[in-house]
Parts: structure tokens; C-alpha cells; sequence
């Protein structure tokens, strides 16, 4: 028995780290494959125009004036703060609206529950393009139009569904004897949402809001159609260098540098976060 | 007492007021896309409100076709964000007949109107009012390497064939490293090798709809110009030709990958400037090719400024497109960015001008292919549409653009041309049926 579990110890050690290794070759690849536009957008972005269009190469001499011919035409810290104020306000707002409304199907659940939660992921499912006249006469009736305020009111109604879900889903996996608990002791409903709820499921919120944010930040269809000049975020200052007529690759990879960076730094630092989030309740 | 301890903050209030007063301004708002030309004239904003101090500028630049779309929901809708709209000849005339645009009558007498090029003020009116100032037109033109024809002993016609063009290409074709006898447009879209194929249909005498709107793609005249077109570029063109559009031909030209290229006069200016171009020594320009017909050889197209009727700011408005589209602004480029960077093919005062025809020597083509193009008479037989490359009808984009698509496919191989001219014409049946302009 002894003679058997030996030799077969060292066979186990050797194909450990064999697996292990063709593991993270494929994760790696994947990862790479996945990051590898980024990766030619950042690299295109210190190309020249004319060496941007031409064959690709990895080798070429790196220069920055695609970032000045960007920085010179256009207020890129106007566009951004557009982009911060409306991505943040929009998941402020669709939290606030999303907590209670997620408590009440996890832990009052009626007959209903299910079927208004699958009505409310169904509004995901139509194509934006069709309700947007009766959104544009909306806005323009309310003076919404180019206003920061409507474009958080849109980004809301847009991730509201998804926060929604994922809140249920979180709530849904926490025991229902700690808020039990809480209510013998004499907490109020409030109390029990502020001071046992959230901060159980702080993990899985955090994850929720760092979704819609980086959904509201790269959404572009609505910024595009909703606003013009005053409240245009960093997706409508991207499309504004493309050309039909002159070479633009090389600007406009820049200004798309630009205009992720913010969201790839605030997403790398809250990776930790994220993660735990949204494994959240996958083990218990 | 009681007026002395306010009287400071009285003042105050009262110097705030006025001073708000002092700088009431108005801002318009100017949609736009991101060409050179325009590019320019954003930069030069300052000069604008220095000399209109209670008017400013704010500026939405997007891309052509989002753009379209973005004015479009606005102006149908009257949501009123736009001042002022960068359209071009196709839109004018359908967005004019709606209501949309403001009509132009009123312009001031130093605006000089009667200066604007008559071909190119035609194609931005209505009834014979205009409806949009010209910022820049364009036309097509072929250029070529004029070191690869003289080494080839080919002297250039004052009025080339395009069966000599071809057979130049075939002489040329591979003589260096990488060079392509010819580069043609062959990215689909009723803007990009539509613009193109539609002057070659044109002087194949060919025409794209009979006086009862009938479509005539699949006719002799089209079969004949596309197999042409198939086989020049197939044989004697670059690699993945049915990619390439506008920017990426001038790419090719510049870098001396083409020996010979027929596109916008627009790409003049840009060739011959030689920090943009390895070419610029040896270009030679010629008027676009011809083979049945000389009519519709050559396409019009401009960017104009138009005022939606939506606008709320008209005044200012008018102020500012007048400005962009004047003979002053035109030497303010001139000057501030040199002569071979101004709006072309708008003025005659323009080409009278000796600075910018010493810089430009490609100017009296542009001129003559801009003053020759008629969208009222640009093919063989009568038509009942205005336009050279285009059909001046709303459905003409997705008619177009589904064209251009089955073209494209006949150009990469996956259907031969008489199939795609046939798809091509039973979807163009279908479209015009839909919208009533023939019976089902």
C-alpha cells in the first residue's frame, strides 16, 4: 500500500504543474486575444497617420503627434467631466431605485415577482434605435436635450434592469435568518436595509455599481442622438475623429486612449472588488 | 442713511447687471463633420467672434453618416439644437422641398452671391432659391505619376479614354515594387464606390432610372461598365481593392503604390503638399476619363452651410455661415494657412486670385471639372432625377449602398456581374415600388 501511494505521489507532482502550466498558457491567450484591440489602439495611437494605415507592424518609431494634434482641437477635460458626472449620477440614481425595489422581490416576494423581473430584463431586449423619436419629442417637450441630467434620467432607465437583477440575486443569496434576527431584536425596515443588508452585501453592490458605471461610461448610442455640445461625454469626442476625407486612424486611437484611460485605471483598481463581487455567494 | 449703507451693494448689483447685459451673447451651435477644411475652420473660431463679439461658437463634430442621422432626427422632430448644419449637394434640395431649411434671400450685398461658381450655387437650391452656402466643392479628376509615363514613353491626352487608362495600366501594372496600375474606389457605400461607379456608368452611357423611374441596372450600358470595372481593378489594381474608399487610395497614391488614380480634385491639395506626399514631385492631373459619353464623366459634390428651420438663433446664424463662406474668409485661410489649404471650387474670385493659383497648379482642372459637371444633364439618355453620382431622391442612401454591396461582391469574386447587376436591380425594383414611384 505504502510502495503504492509513493509512486503514484511523484506521477501526481509532475502532472500538477504540467496542468497547471497548459492552464495558464490558455489563460494567458485568452486574455491577450481578448485585450489585443486595446493593445493595437494604444500602440496606433503613437503611430503617424501613414504608418497607421499601413501594413501592421509591431515596429515602428513612436511619436506623439496624434495627442497633440488631439489635445489642440478639442476640450477633452469638458467631455470627461461630462463622462464622470453622468456615469457616477446615473449609478448613484439606478442603486437608489434599485435597492429597495430588489429587497422587496428577494425578501417580499408575491406571485408576481418573477414575471415583473422577467419583464423587466425583456426592456433590454428591444433595440434602442426604436423608441428613440418618442424619446428625442420627450426630451425636447422637457428641455432635456443636451443636459446632463437627461442623459443620467436615460442611463438610469437603461441599467436599471441589470442592477435590478444582480441586487435580487445577491439579496436572494444572503440568509434570511441574520435579517430575521435583526427584526426580533426591533430593527425597523430601514434599519435592517442600512445597518445588516448593505453592509452583508457590500461586495456584490460594489461590483453592481462599478457595472453600470462602466456601462454609462462606454454607452454611445444615446450620448450620440441626446446631446450635442454641452453635454456630450468621451464616446461623442471619440466620434468626432473619424473622417470621411484624410487619414484619422492615428488621431482617433488616440483620443480613444484618452477617453478609456480614466475607465481602465478606476477599473484596475477596483478589480479586486469586482471580482468578489461578482463571485459573491458563488460559494457558500 | 439707509440708502448710503446700501449704496455699495446697490452698485454692485446694478454693475453686475449691466455688465451681464454688456456680454449677452449668443451661442450657436455648429454641426459639422471632420474634413481638413472644416478642421480649419474651427480653428479659426477666435478670428470669427473677434470681429462678432456677441456671437460664439460651440462645436459638434461627428462622423459623416452618424452626423446625417443626428441632424436628420433633430431637424424632423424640430428639436432645435442646430444652428447651423454641414450638408452636402444630395441633402439640399430633398431637406429644402420638406421645409427644413431656412431660405437664403436675404443675403448681404458684400456676401458678393454672384461670385459663387453657377454649377455648384445650382446644386444648393431650390426653385431658385439657395438653401446652403458652398464651404468647399469638389469634383473627380484623374491623377498620375507623371515619372512612370514618361519612362513608359505615354504622353497624356488633353482627354483620356477609359480604354486607354486601361491599357496604361496594364503597361504600368507591376513595373515596381508594389505598384498597381490603377487604384479605384471599391468600399461599398452609395458615398464611396457609388460615387465613383455611377460617372463610370454615366459616360458608358448608362443611367440609373428611365424617365418612369424604372430601374436600368441591369441594361447593357451597366453590364458593360461594370465588367470594365471588375476587370481593371481585378487585374491592374492594388491588393484588396474592394476595401479600399477615399482615404485609403490617397494612402496607396501618395506613397507612389499607384500609377494611376481617378477620384475627388479634393485630394489635389493633399498630393501636392510634399510633407503629406512622396508623390508631389511627379504628379500629373488630367480630366476624368471618358468612353461613350463626356456627360456625367465627372461627379459635383460640396459641403455646404444650411440654417434649419428649427433654429432659434437664425440671425447669428446667417452671420456666421456668410463669414465661412466668403470671399475674406477664403484669404484668411490663405494667409493663415497657406494658399493650397483654402476652401476650393466655390468662388471665381478664388481662381482669380495669383496666390492661390501659383500655389495650386491643379487649379484651373478643378475649376473646369467643377464648371463642366451638370447634375441636370449627366447622362446619355434623359433622366427624371438631379445628380451626377447620385440619384437626388430620399431612397437613393439605401439604394445606393445595397449597390454598392453586390458590387463589391463582384469585385472580390463571390458573384459574377450579371448576377450582381440582376440582385442589384430586383432589390432597386422592390425599393422603388415600396415607395411608389413605380407599380408593383
Amino acid at each position: 500500500m505504502t510502495l503504492h501511494r509513493n509512486s503514484v505521489a511523484p506521477a501526481n507532482a509532475r502532472s500538477l504543474p504540467i496542468r497547471q502550466l497548459v492552464l495558464t498558457l490558455v489563460g494567458w491567450s485568452i486574455a491577450l486575444i481578448i485585450f489585443f484591440p486595446i493593445l493595437w489602439m494604444v500602440l496606433t495611437g503613437f503611430k503617424t497617420e501613414t504608418a497607421a494605415i499601413a501594413d501592421p507592424s509591431f515596429l515602428f518609431s513612436p511619436t506623439l503627434e496624434s495627442y497633440q494634434a488631439v489635445h489642440a482641437r478639442s476640450g477633452y477635460a469638458r467631455f470627461a467631466l461630462n463622462s464622470v458626472v453622468v456615469a457616477f449620477g446615473s449609478t448613484f440614481l439606478a442603486l437608489l431605485i434599485a435597492i429597495p425595489s430588489a429587497y422587496a422581490m428577494a425578501f417580499l416576494p408575491t406571485k408576481r415577482t418573477k414575471g415583473t423581473l422577467l419583464w423587466m430584463l425583456s426592456t433590454k431586449m428591444l433595440p434602442p434605435v426604436g423608441v428613440l423619436v418618442p424619446i428625442y419629442l420627450i426630451f425636447r417637450d422637457v428641455g432635456l436635450l443636451d443636459t446632463r441630467t437627461g442623459l443620467i434620467i436615460i442611463y438610469t432607465l437603461m441599467n436599471l434592469p441589470i442592477v435590478v437583477w444582480m441586487l435580487y440575486t445577491f439579496f436572494k443569496d444572503m440568509p434570511k435568518d441574520i435579517l430575521e434576527a435583526g427584526r426580533m431584536d426591533g430593527a425597523s425596515t430601514l434599519q435592517e436595509v442600512f445597518f445588516l443588508l448593505l453592509p452583508l452585501t457590500l461586495p456584490g453592490i460594489a461590483s453592481t455599481g462599478l457595472l453600470s458605471v462602466i456601462l454609462s461610461w462606454n454607452e454611445a448610442f444615446w450620448s450620440l442622438n441626446l446631446t450635442s455640445s454641452k453635454a456630450a461625454p468621451l464616446t461623442a469626442y471619440i466620434a468626432s475623429f473619424s473622417s470621411p476625407e484624410g487619414l484619422f486612424w492615428a488621431k482617433l486611437s488616440a483620443a480613444s486612449t484618452m477617453a478609456i484611460a480614466p475607465i481602465l485605471i478606476f477599473g484596475w483598481m477596483t478589480q479586486k472588488q469586482m471580482v468578489r463581487g461578482l463571485t459573491f455567494g458563488a460559494v457558500k | 442713511m439707509h440708502i448710503a449703507r446700501h449704496f455699495p451693494v446697490t452698485t454692485l448689483v446694478a454693475a453686475i447687471a449691466v455688465a451681464g447685459q454688456a456680454h449677452a451673447q449668443t451661442a450657436i451651435t455648429v454641426a459639422t463633420v471632420n474634413n481638413n477644411d472644416m478642421v480649419i475652420m474651427q480653428s479659426l473660431t477666435d478670428a470669427f467672434e473677434q470681429a462678432h463679439p456677441d456671437i460664439t461658437l460651440d462645436w459638434v463634430v461627428l462622423e459623416e453618416n452618424v452626423l446625417r442621422q443626428r441632424m436628420t432626427t433633430d431637424i424632423a422632430t424640430g428639436g432645435g439644437q442646430f444652428d447651423v448644419m454641414t450638408i452636402g449637394t444630395y441633402e439640399v434640395p430633398i431637406w429644402a422641398e420638406r421645409g427644413w431649411l431656412e431660405p437664403l434671400e436675404n443675403l448681404p450685398d458684400d456676401y458678393e452671391a454672384d461670385d459663387l461658381l453657377v454649377s455648384v450655387r445650382d446644386g444648393l437650391s431650390l426653385d431658385g432659391t439657395m438653401y446652403a452656402l458652398p464651404f468647399y466643392a469638389e469634383s473627380s479628376m484623374m491623377y498620375y505619376r507623371t515619372d512612370l509615363f514618361e519612362q513608359a514613353g505615354i504622353e497624356m491626352p488633353e482627354q483620356p479614354t477609359w480604354e486607354q487608362v486601361r491599357g496604361w495600366a496594364e503597361q504600368l501594372h507591376g513595373t515596381e515594387e508594389n505598384l498597381a496600375g490603377i487604384c479605384l474606389r471599391g468600399k461599398p457605400g452609395w458615398g464611396e464606390n457609388m460615387a465613383f461607379v455611377s460617372t463610370l456608368v454615366n459616360t458608358f452611357g448608362g443611367r440609373w432610372f428611365d424617365e418612369q423611374w424604372n430601374p436600368e441596372l441591369n441594361s447593357e450600358a451597366w453590364n458593360n461598365a461594370i465588367t470594365f470595372y471588375v476587370d481593371l481593378l481585378s487585374n491592374y489594381g492594388p491588393p484588396g481593392a474592394s476595401s479600399n474608399g477615399f482615404n485609403e487610395n490617397l494612402v496607396l497614391f501618395s506613397r507612389g503604390n499607384c500609377a494611376m488614380w481617378v477620384d475627388a480634385t479634393s485630394a489635389a491639395g493633399k498630393l501636392f503638399d510634399e510633407s503629406e506626399s512622396d508623390v508631389a514631385d511627379t504628379l500629373g492631373f488630367a480630366p476624368a476619363p471618358i468612353a461613350e459619353t463626356p456627360k456625367g464623366s465627372h461627379w459635383l459634390w460640396s459641403w455646404a452651410l444650411a440654417i434649419p428651420a428649427s433654429s432659434e438663433h437664425k440671425e447669428a446664424a446667417q452671420e456666421f455661415i456668410t463669414w465661412a463662406t466668403s470671399r475674406e474668409y477664403i484669404e484668411l485661410v490663405g494667409e493663415t494657412n497657406g494658399w493650397t489649404s483654402v476652401p476650393p471650387g466655390t468662388r471665381e474670385s478664388t481662381y482669380a486670385n495669383e496666390q492661390y493659383v501659383d500655389a495650386a497648379p491643379f487649379a484651373d482642372f478643378v475649376l473646369n471639372a467643377i464648371q463642366e459637371a451638370d447634375p441636370t444633364d449627366s447622362s446619355l439618355e434623359p433622366t427624371p432625377y438631379i445628380g451626377v453620382q447620385f440619384v437626388g431622391i430620399p431612397e437613393f442612401q439605401s439604394i445606393g449602398t445595397q449597390v454598392g454591396q453586390t458590387i463589391a461582391a463582384a469585385l472580390t469574386g463571390d458573384t459574377t456581374v450579371a448576377q450582381a447587376l440582376d440582385s442589384a436591380q430586383r432589390a432597386t425594383e422592390r425599393t422603388m415600388q415600396r415607395a411608389g414611384y413605380i407599380e408593383r
